[in-house]
């Protein structure tokens, strides 16, 4: 199936030997080099969001307007709900400490109704209505409120931009392909006269389609190679970035199998341009006898 | 349809049946052309400037389709064929091109093994006959020279080389001692007949009278205007007038 790519070297001569002369593979290679990061960031978005999601799906927080008074309370009753887990009450000290940066030093005024917040985990089903009344019961004005309701706009936005970033490398692609049309119509001009030689002694469509379609899938391997590496210097140069929005949402900003999506697309690639370019060629050769 | 079926059975290894051709919209450069070429003769093709015969030529190296009119070759119907099914035709074919036609930044070597290696021929296959054509041609030194840097009688002959090194059964040739000189015309013809012995047959479109005089037992299609000048069948050669 491959047989086209190991051309003798006789084969290799009738398209001349000149490397890289033309546009095509520094095309690719841009085209690549955009791929691989507009890629990346969005497998980046998608694995945070995940984390984030996973990390908030099932936390919850009891938040109490005026301090915390009641709070061993609340803690004990919370303790005493099934399906209940992870209770951590947020200490005041923090507290003051996130609301100083709006307030500054009026923050640590004991003057001010600092509220409570009591995270935890709750199992799906679990009846939230029960826990804010018998909480409320304690602490009049007692809420709770779901994480994850205060994050989903975060959440959507960055599935947008996840699908932005796909829909990019989808019309980054095209664009290789189109470049890649033209790279194989240029060819083609250019080895007229070998064409129609080759033809009048019997060479076939497909014996003269794998011959452009060799020189530019290697044109095409090298652009994007080129491409994928450059992009690849870049996101290790983001990597410690990466890594603090990896420790942010308590896991890796890519995993494994996002690596290997992202090493697989400089082949994708070229198996798309040699792709295109034996439809092009094909398609050319069928307009002569 | 197979490009090599049905050989024993052929009389004839072209017919041409009614045969036009015109390009475009323009008037028809080939009119009502009826004849048949035996497999195994030798012809020679002649008639005036822009007669018709590079078109007629066309025609039976499969260059070009007639616009009316059949044509069978090697006892296939091949004026409507689909073209994928041309190129085992096509290699049965050797053509000596006018303007030698060989590809340029190619050695003189690769040009003559080009139709072998179209064939499926390996490295190891190729160098044997390539060398031996290049040696038969008097151009065993200019192996790896390009047809840039060749004169234009060393040209003509890597293209009939390149025409004959797979032993073809009809062997096409546009004026091919057009840039030879008297001795290499001599063993061109020579070659053309001995190919011909074997059972290769020749067509030969010249001008050249002391080729066409030369060759016994050959015939002469003769054209004039687009069509044949002898409707009611092919001159014997030699021609006493032209000779």
């Amino acid at each position: 199936m491959l047989g086209w790519l190991f051309a003798s070297s006789a084969d290799r001569r009738l398209l001349g030997t000149d490397r890289f002369r033309g546009p095509t593979p520094w095309v690719i290679a841009i085209m690549s080099f955009s791929i691989m990061l507009i890629a990346a960031t969005g497998l980046a978005l998608a694995s945070t969001a995940s984390a984030l999601n996973r990390g908030i799906e099932t936390r919850y927080v009891l938040q109490v307007p005026n301090g915390g008074q009641n709070l061993g309370a609340l803690i004990a009753m919370l303790k005493s709900t099934p399906d209940v887990s992870s209770i951590e009450a947020v200490p005041e000290s923090e507290m003051r400490l996130t609301l100083g940066q709006w307030l500054g030093p009026a923050a640590d005024s004991a003057d001010l109704p600092v509220p409570a917040l009591v995270n935890f985990d709750a199992r799906q089903g679990t009846d939230l209505g029960a826990i804010q009344k018998r909480a409320q019961a304690i602490a009049p004005g007692a809420q709770v409120s779901a994480h994850r309701d205060r994050v989903a706009p975060l959440l959507r936005s960055m599935h947008t931009l996840q699908w932005v970033a796909f829909g990019l490398v989808i019309l980054l692609s095209g664009a290789a392909a189109a470049a890649v049309v033209l790279a194989a119509r240029g060819a083609l001009d250019t080895h007229r006269f070998t064409i129609e030689v080759m033809h009048g002694i019997g060479a076939t469509d497909l014996q003269l389609t794998h011959l452009f379609q060799r020189k530019i899938a290697l044109d095409a391997l090298a652009g994007s190679l080129g491409g994928a590496a450059a992009g690849a210097l870049v996101l290790l140069l983001l990597a410690s970035g990466a890594s603090f929005v990896g420790e942010l949402t308590g896991g890796a900003a890519l995993s494994a199998v996002d690596l290997l999506v992202l090493l697989s697309l400089p082949f994708l690639l070229t198996a798309l341009a040699t792709w295109v370019a034996r439809m092009a060629v094909l398609a050319a050769l069928r307009e002569t006898l | 349809m197979d490009g090599r079926g049905r050989d024993e059975e052929l009389t004839a290894i072209a017919e041409f049946d009614s045969v036009g051709l015109r390009y475009g919209t323009g008037a028809e450069v080939l009119r009502d052309l009826d004849f048949r070429l035996a497999n195994g003769g030798f012809y020679f093709l002649t008639g005036p400037s822009g007669a018709g015969k590079t078109s007629l030529l066309k025609l039976l190296y499969l260059a070009q389709r007639p616009t009316r009119g059949r044509i069978r070759l090697f006892g296939e119907e091949l004026s409507e064929a689909p073209r994928e099914s041309l190129p085992p035709f096509r290699r049965r074919i050797g053509v000596v091109f006018q303007d030698f036609r060989l590809v340029r930044h190619l050695s003189a070597f690769d040009n003559i093994a080009l139709p072998l290696r179209v064939a499926g021929a390996t490295d190891e296959e190729v160098e044997g006959p390539v060398r031996e054509m290049l040696a038969w041609v008097g151009l065993a030194d200019r192996a790896s020279a390009r047809p840039p840097t060749l004169s234009g009688g060393e040209q003509q002959r890597v293209a009939i080389a390149r025409a004959v090194i797979n032993r073809p059964d009809l062997l096409v040739a546009d004026e091919p001692t057009g840039n030879v000189d008297a001795e290499m015309a001599k063993r061109l013809l020579h070659l053309f007949t001995a190919l011909n012995r074997l059972g290769t047959t020749v067509v030969v479109a010249t001008h050249d009278v002391g080729l066409i005089s030369a060759t016994a037992g050959a015939e002469m299609i003769r054209l004039d205007n687009g069509g044949l000048a002898d409707p009611t069948g092919m001159l014997r050669n030699p021609p006493p007038r032209l000779g």
